[in-house]
């Protein structure tokens, strides 16, 4: 009757999101008067796995296999589908990301329960069981209740605080018993850029709009990006354009982003966009119309050319910095 | 190879939310409705396909769970290409349901490719394409932002974080698409309008499915304090405001 938790591990090592969902998973646990069993597939160190047990989780069940080097979708779901019924969970939670996009709704049909996507907090009640989920974009919160006896909660990304359990778990290593050649999606090749801070993990995020005239003006927000340490985003008209490559679009049809600070430049404010940053905890917005709509949704804002205000900008996040 | 692009109906992005009867539905009165966006991306992407003789693509077809009310979406999506379409005749009460339905059409008439958006605009649930695979217990790819057919080879490219992965999948899949798939959707031009009037649209009645979440309400987001304005002569005011006043920096 246990709370299970996926940890996804990156390289090895588990980022907040992961620390997030465990804290979240030990919460639930709390009310449910049940424990937290965290699953980790994938090589990933002794002592990073027991980083898991800071924030709540008393076991922890590893299971390494080469064939989990690459997310093969329904490998994934069969491991943790395998897991979740041994283990009799009663709610299994995965992150909103682009893993738990790809299995849970897999894990739903296969373990025949309820699936709630992008879950912003701890149920309102557990019997029925409800949560609270933004829907309509980011326009109105819809409380969901599951029926099935197994739930599944895909909690959003930067939407619980972490807090520390200071528990020592039991890890459990199991050897998978997946047959050789298993995987029906091969992996050509793998690009990524090392070192990059991800869109949807950062903490804070600079995005520029049409406003910056030109791809030719992106060193200064650059620049403004690498002094506070955020990611760079943009808004579709500039991604549809070529200017920038189109995993930075934010907003509707791009990534749905909730970082701490959001600073946009340039960016009116349509709604599409709107709704990719609306849950942004502080919004910050340069744009030289007064009456763009980005000021509706922003706690801060500048009216005034986002080239002269990012050096601005740089000089005196340098100087509180002491950079 | 026949694809299957999944099409949703969800109210425009600038329809303005509102609830009736106390907050438990949603308020349809006005409500201007389109193919979802990500949905209208898959379409996009596999018209290009089959408008490329070496793609070999021998039709689409689109298909939607939804009452009568759909139909304008559906014609839609005739006129600007696709060349048939199912309306599976109830409402898509959850992605569960949603989801069993359409597979059991697939299960029908053996669709290779199936396409779709990786959420709707309404509910942002991203669950409808992962489950109509596992129903089928057929691969799915997530978050694919490039699909191509070569030498017989389905190839195609997901967003992974920080980077990308071009995988080969074996026929039939699920194509869970994103951004980067297509980029403008297409407009239906008059004689598209036309011909959609003519093609084959069947309306096919639900088979037997469990539902697993029901809806117990909606909240309304609270109004935003007003944005405080700060003089572009003053940057030094707006940094200690970030740093001092709400703690972001």
């Amino acid at each position: 009757m246990s709370v299970l938790v996926f940890t996804e591990n990156w390289d090895g090592k588990f980022k907040k999101l992961s620390f997030e969902l465990v804290t979240y998973a030990a919460d639930l646990a709390g009310l449910l008067g049940t424990t937290v069993t965290a699953v980790s597939l994938g090589k990933v160190e002794k002592d990073e796995l027991q980083k898991l047990s800071v924030y709540g989780a008393s076991r922890i069940i590893e299971i390494v296999d080469n064939a989990l080097l690459t997310l093969d979708n329904q490998i994934y779901t069969n491991i943790l589908g395998d897991t979740a019924e041994k283990e009799q969970a009663s709610v299994l939670i995965l992150s909103n990301n682009s893993t738990g996009k790809a299995i849970a709704p897999r894990l739903g049909v296969r373990l025949k329960a309820g699936i709630v996507s992008g879950v912003i907090g701890l149920p309102v009640s557990v019997d029925p069981f409800i949560v609270r989920k933004k829907v309509f974009s980011g326009k109105a919160i819809a409380r969901m209740e599951i029926k099935s006896p197994l739930k599944i909660l895909m909690l959003a990304q930067n939407s619980y605080e972490l807090k520390k359990a200071e528990r020592q778990a039991v890890i459990e290593t199991l050897k998978s018993e997946l047959p050789a050649g298993s995987a029906k999606t091969l992996v050509n090749k793998v690009e990524k850029q090392a070192g990059k801070i991800i869109l949807t993990d950062a903490e804070i995020v600079v995005s520029g709009g049409r406003g910056m005239k030109s791809p030719s003006n992106w060193g200064p927000l650059e620049e403004l990006a690498g002094v506070l340490g955020a990611a760079l985003a943009c808004s579709r008209p500039v991604s549809d354009e070529g200017w920038r490559p189109h995993e930075e679009h934010t907003g509707q049809t791009g990534k749905i982003i909730a970082p701490n600070l959001y600073m946009a430049f340039g960016i009116s404010g349509a709604i599409q966009h709107l709704a990719g940053v609306s849950s942004s905890k502080v919004i910050v917005a340069i744009n030289n119309d007064k009456n763009a709509p980005i000021f509706e949704a922003a706690d801060y804002g500048v009216v005034g050319d986002a080239m002269k205000v990012i050096p601005e900008l740089i000089k005196e996040i340098r100087t509180v910095k002491g950079q | 190879m026949k694809i299957l692009v999944c099409i949703s109906t969800v109210p425009d992005t600038t329809t303005k939310i509102k609830f009736t009867e106390n907050n438990s539905n949603f308020d349809t009165t006005g409500v201007q409705w389109i193919i979802n966006p990500w949905d209208e991306l898959a379409l996009t992407r596999a018209l290009q396909m089959k408008e490329d003789p070496s793609m070999s693509i021998e039709s689409i077809t689109v298909a939607t769970v939804g009452s009568a009310l759909t139909e304008p979406t559906i014609r839609k999506a005739l006129a600007i290409g696709a060349d048939n379409a199912i309306r599976i005749n109830t409402e898509p009460v959850d992605a569960y349901y949603t989801a069993g339905q359409i597979a059991h059409q697939v299960r029908q008439k053996n669709f290779d490719i199936i396409m779709c958006g990786i959420e709707s605009s309404d509910h942002n649930g991203s669950s409808v394409g992962g489950m109509i695979a596992e129903f089928l217990e057929i691969p799915s790819v997530s978050a694919v932002s490039s699909l191509k057919v070569e030498n017989n080879c389905i190839n195609v490219t997901r967003d992974i974080d920080g980077g990308r992965e071009e995988l080969t999948v074996q026929v039939p899949f699920v194509a869970i698409v994103q951004k980067g798939i297509a980029k403008e959707p297409r407009i239906p031009a008059m004689r598209g309008i036309m011909m959609a009037r003519q093609k084959p649209l069947e309306m096919v009645q639900p088979v037997e499915m469990p539902v697993m979440t029901t809806n117990a309400g909606y909240e309304t987001i609270p109004a935003k304090a007003p944005c405080k304005m700060i003089d572009p002569g003053d940057i030094r005011l707006l940094v200690q405001l970030l740093q001092n006043e709400a703690r972001v920096i």
